[in-house]
């Protein structure tokens, strides 16, 4: 048991226990909360796979970003009188058998497969790679990113409006 | 210049109308002049493709240029786009750029004060883009795709005053027609693809000339070369899908002109051209037989028409055939010359008859015209030489062609003893010359039958009638050779159109189409695949070695009767129709009395409408109806059934509760709600129920397929 | 226990990516049913920088988790955009009350 191992099993831990409680608080302001920790956890398994600016994006753009969104659609559409804004829940037992068989299949798949693996060398910082993939193989696709978000924020905008 | 320079200037021609349209459709609201922008780039499309053809048919009149970049790559499979420019493509894109232009100056004052003024220039745009795509096309990929672009454009243009519903309809006619056509055209170029893995024509043609054909069996060649024509039978209004043609004469008459007479309805006659050298004999065959009756029943049916546009959409549809029929017999030649020669005449008659309606304040049935010979002059004078063409009168384009397609039809009886092409040609010369006689006679000649509006008639602008004398100008002989009799000598026949080299195995042509000895694919050209526009210099072959010395000695043998035969009845056509309409020697009325069937017949189309309607759209809405019934009836009686069942069983618990127990009511009532509650689910209209389902088909997808 | 290697990653995108699923289908109101759209990107995220460390795949997997993270952003704009639309509508944002698409 590496000090690796001991901080996967953390990060992993963070991860699947807040994504339980996501998706089973009833009150969803817990919930967006558990979200956050969600989050913050696979910004750590990012980082332990080597890949630390897509962990520093996850964090701006989903803590920072995502989640307020969510946390105002949540205000916008609830009429609040007090904290307590709760979500029912409904076919939980359908959604349970299915979602069980499925993460049988999966995890099936993924245990009786051989996966030929190398550990490649990741160096201590991606940036600098990421940021000449993205201006110069990626260029193209990073433009049409760029246009297809100011795409999204005008369409949004426009949408919120009427 | 080199062939690099003439690559750029066809892109540039290619792209300019697309431009054009999508500037135009953005400030179509904004700038009220936008329209002549849209036209100012017609222009200069123009005058580049002037340049093009000047130096493609001056200095490189033996080669073809492509040019081609990779699009898509695919392993073992590569997709090239590309432009090729030869003789054939630079006249096509000459004959488009040139009529499209005048059709632009020419709806400038027929559509003046349309609401959607800007809008119909930016179709335009659109079509002369995709026209222009289909010109200069490679491969036969990028055919389709500029195929249905226009087949877009042209929907849109029919339906272009939509507030009538008739127009939308027919627009849509025009598009469910053409799919049927389409879908034919689509299997043919999956077959190629499926066999020679490209879409390229050289690479095409050259595997087949190595011998690699469809499924190893010249039938499947055969079928190739027939679903690819189904293309063109959609496309060019052939028999028996010309029934759109008509209809679509609801658009705007300058689009008429362009679309439904001059250009897109050619686009099959060019695809054939394209493809001519993969056609077995049985191919060309059958395209001679389409081609013999979509020029034989319009041509009936133009007798009896009186709408001035109907009338000559289906003298359209008639000539159309001709060119086909042309091809079919092998006059390859004299079809493409009919092609660009029909071009211009047929867009002056169309474009013509625009002035008159315009002038006749949208009138369109000729038996309200007449006289207005002294009111229209030099719509009149252009409206007549361009009669006198399509009726193959001497000294005009279209005697120089049509005689040529009758003396090919002539040569294919003499060598195979099939007369029946020849006999149709000749049968339909005739027609034709007394229907569009009629017409000009009717319109033009004689009292005025409807006197306020004779009155109020006037001459057209110049834009309107500048087109018109540019059109009539081109559809006399001197353009094409110099010598009015004789075509071959001119050099459109003798150095720019050259009839390509047959491919398919030697056992699959007619026999006057087999090469009088096998040569090596010596010119074959060996395409590479180069990323930027590089050009590719192809030899062309010196001598013919398409058609044997038979067929060309029994061309020449065929020019003088031919001649005379198609002279002579062209003349007895026009004398008829005089005699009925102008010195009213005859009475047409009492003629129609006599032979009504025939009377009846002709003036109802054939009946071909309401035969469609009979069956396949009958047959359509019967199957939509069976499901509509299967809905209300089997599905719906299963769930009324149910509910019946279950009142039955509550009814019939109801009474036996009284007299058993309450329990086995209560289990009934429970398990019905069950039953139903689970069917019910199925259909719920909520998001995440569906989502269930989706997750419980993936686990059973994934299981059947595992791999573990 | 085994050194950490790649079926560990996939472990936990695995569960992440039910808990996804099972979030979409239980919770009533749309935003929830976003943040279950949100932990699945999360997952499949997972699953692409773990391939890129252990497959031969150099810096494609980040590359395309970073698109990934761009998309989600739109989509979340875009979707909650929506949301706001149905409650302006439906004046509700419970899904299970939005059956109209049955008729």
């Amino acid at each position: 048991m590496t000090i690796y191992d001991l901080i996967f099993y953390l990060f992993a831990a963070i991860t699947v226990i807040s994504a339980f409680f996501v998706v089973t608080t009833r009150n969803i302001v817990y919930s967006a909360y558990y979200l956050l920790f969600t989050f913050f956890g696979v910004a750590g398994i990012y980082v332990l796979l080597g890949a630390d600016f897509i962990a520093v994006v996850q964090l701006v753009v989903y803590v920072g970003g995502i989640l307020i969104l969510l946390l105002f659609g949540v205000m916008l559409t609830n009429r609040i009188t007090n904290v307590q804004i709760k979500t029912g829940t409904i076919k939980i037992a359908p959604a349970a058998i299915g979602v069980a068989l499925f993460a049988g299949i999966l995890g099936a798949a993924l245990l009786k497969t051989n996966w030929k693996t190398i550990n490649s060398e990741i160096p201590i910082s991606t940036t600098h790679t990421l940021g000449l993939l993205l201006i110069q193989q990626y260029a193209v696709v990073f433009e049409l990113l760029g246009i297809l978000l100011l795409i999204a924020l005008i369409g949004a905008a426009s949408m919120a409006r009427k | 210049m080199t062939g690099n320079n003439l690559i750029q200037i066809a892109l540039i021609i290619l792209f300019l109308p697309l431009l054009g349209f999508t500037v135009t459709l953005f400030l179509a609201k904004k700038v009220k002049k936008i329209f002549l922008f849209e036209t100012f780039i017609l222009i200069v499309s123009f005058i580049l493709s002037v340049a093009l053809v000047f130096f493609k048919l001056n200095y490189f009149s033996q080669t073809t240029f492509t040019g081609e970049v990779n699009w898509i790559n695919l392993g073992s499979i590569s997709i090239d786009l590309g432009v090729m420019v030869d003789n054939i493509a630079v006249l096509m894109i000459f004959v488009v750029s040139l009529i499209s232009m005048l059709v632009h100056l020419f709806s400038i004052a027929y559509m003046h004060g349309d609401k959607r003024y800007n809008r119909y220039f930016a179709y335009l745009g659109i079509f002369t883009f995709s026209m222009n795509g289909i010109v200069f096309t490679h491969n036969i990929l990028m055919m389709y795709i500029f195929w249905e672009l226009v087949g877009l454009s042209s929907y849109l243009l029919i339906g272009f005053w939509f507030e009538k519903k008739s127009a939308s309809d027919a627009g849509k006619k025009a598009f469910i027609v053409n799919r049927v056509g389409d879908l034919g055209f689509f299997s043919g170029i999956l077959i190629l693809f499926a066999t020679y893995h490209t879409f390229t024509f050289d690479k095409i043609f050259h595997q087949i000339s190595l011998g690699v054909i469809p499924f190893n069996s010249e039938f499947w060649l055969t079928v190739t070369g027939i679903l690819i024509f189904a293309g063109a039978i959609g496309k060019s209004a052939q028999f028996p899908l010309h029934v759109w043609l008509p209809d679509a004469m609801e658009g705007p008459t300058p689009v008429s002109a362009l679309i439904h007479a001059a250009t897109m309805v050619a686009a099959g006659v060019y695809l054939i051209i394209r493809v001519f050298p993969i056609l077995t004999g049985n191919a060309l065959e059958f395209i001679a037989i389409i081609g013999a009756l979509s020029a034989f029943i319009p041509a009936t049916i133009a007798i009896t028409q009186n709408d001035i546009k109907k009338v000559l959409a289906y003298s359209t549809v008639s000539q159309l055939g001709y060119m086909v029929m042309a091809l079919g017999v092998g006059a390859y030649k004299f079809a493409f010359f009919h092609l660009v020669t029909h071009a211009f005449f047929k867009a002056a008659l169309f474009l013509g008859s625009g002035s008159v309606i315009h002038a006749m304040h949208h009138e369109q049935d000729i038996r309200k015209m007449g006289g207005l010979r002294k009111k229209l002059p030099l719509t009149y004078a252009t409206f007549l030489i361009s009669t006198l063409a399509i009726s193959g009168v001497p000294l005009t384009s279209g005697f120089l062609s049509k005689d040529g397609i009758l003396a090919g039809t002539f040569a294919f009886g003499n060598l195979t003893g099939q007369w029946f092409f020849a006999f149709v040609g000749f049968l339909v010369a005739l027609v034709t010359a007394f229907y569009m006689f009629r017409l000009v006679i009717l319109t033009f000649h004689g009292e005025p039958r409807d006197k306020e509006k004779f009155d109020h008639a006037h001459e057209s602008p110049f834009v309107m009638v500048m087109p018109l004398v540019v059109l009539a100008t081109l559809s006399i002989f001197i353009w094409y050779t110099p010598n009015p009799f004789n075509p071959e000598q001119g050099w459109f026949l003798s150095k720019w159109v050259k009839a390509p080299t047959i491919v398919t195995p030697q056992d699959a042509r007619y026999s006057f189409l087999k090469s009088d000895e096998i040569k090596p694919e010596a010119n074959v050209p060996t395409v590479q695949n180069v990323p930027a526009q590089t050009t590719q210099e192809i030899n062309g072959s010196e001598e013919e070695v398409t058609f044997s010395k038979t067929y060309t000695e029994a061309m020449e043998h065929a020019h003088i009767p031919a001649m005379m035969l198609s002279l002579g009845l062209a003349g007895i056509g026009i004398l008829f129709a005089f005699m009925f309409y102008q010195w009213k020697k005859l009475d047409p009325d009492k003629l129609a009395e006599k032979i009504n069937p025939l009377y009846k017949l002709s003036l109802n189309k054939w009946y071909f409408d309401e035969i469609y309607d009979a069956t396949f759209v009958a047959l359509t809405l019967g199957i939509s109806k069976l499901f509509a019934w299967f809905d209300n009836y089997i599905i719906d009686g299963i769930v009324n059934g149910s509910a019946a069942l279950t009142k039955q069983v509550s009814n019939f618990s109801g009474k036996f509760d009284n007299i058993v127990v309450d329990g086995v009511v209560n289990g009934a009532a429970y398990l019905s709600g069950i039953v139903g509650l689970m069917f019910r689910r199925l259909q719920t209209g909520k998001v995440q129920t569906y989502i269930v389902l989706v997750v419980f088909s993936l686990v059973i997808i994934l299981f059947i397929f595992k791999s573990f | 226990m085994t050194q950490i290697g790649l079926n560990h990653f996939l472990f936990v995108s695995t569960v992440l990516f039910c808990l996804g699923i099972f979030g979409i289908i239980t919770r009533k109101n749309a935003v929830m049913v976003l943040m279950g759209i949100e932990l699945i990107l999360n997952s499949a995220n997972i699953n692409f920088i773990a391939f890129a460390k252990y497959g031969n795949f150099g810096y494609q997997g980040q590359i395309m988790a970073l698109f990934v993270i761009i998309l989600a952003a739109a989509e979340a704009a875009i979707a909650l955009a929506i949301v706001l639309n149905i409650y302006k509508t439906f004046s509700t944002v419970n899904v299970d009350e939005i059956d109209t698409m049955k008729d």
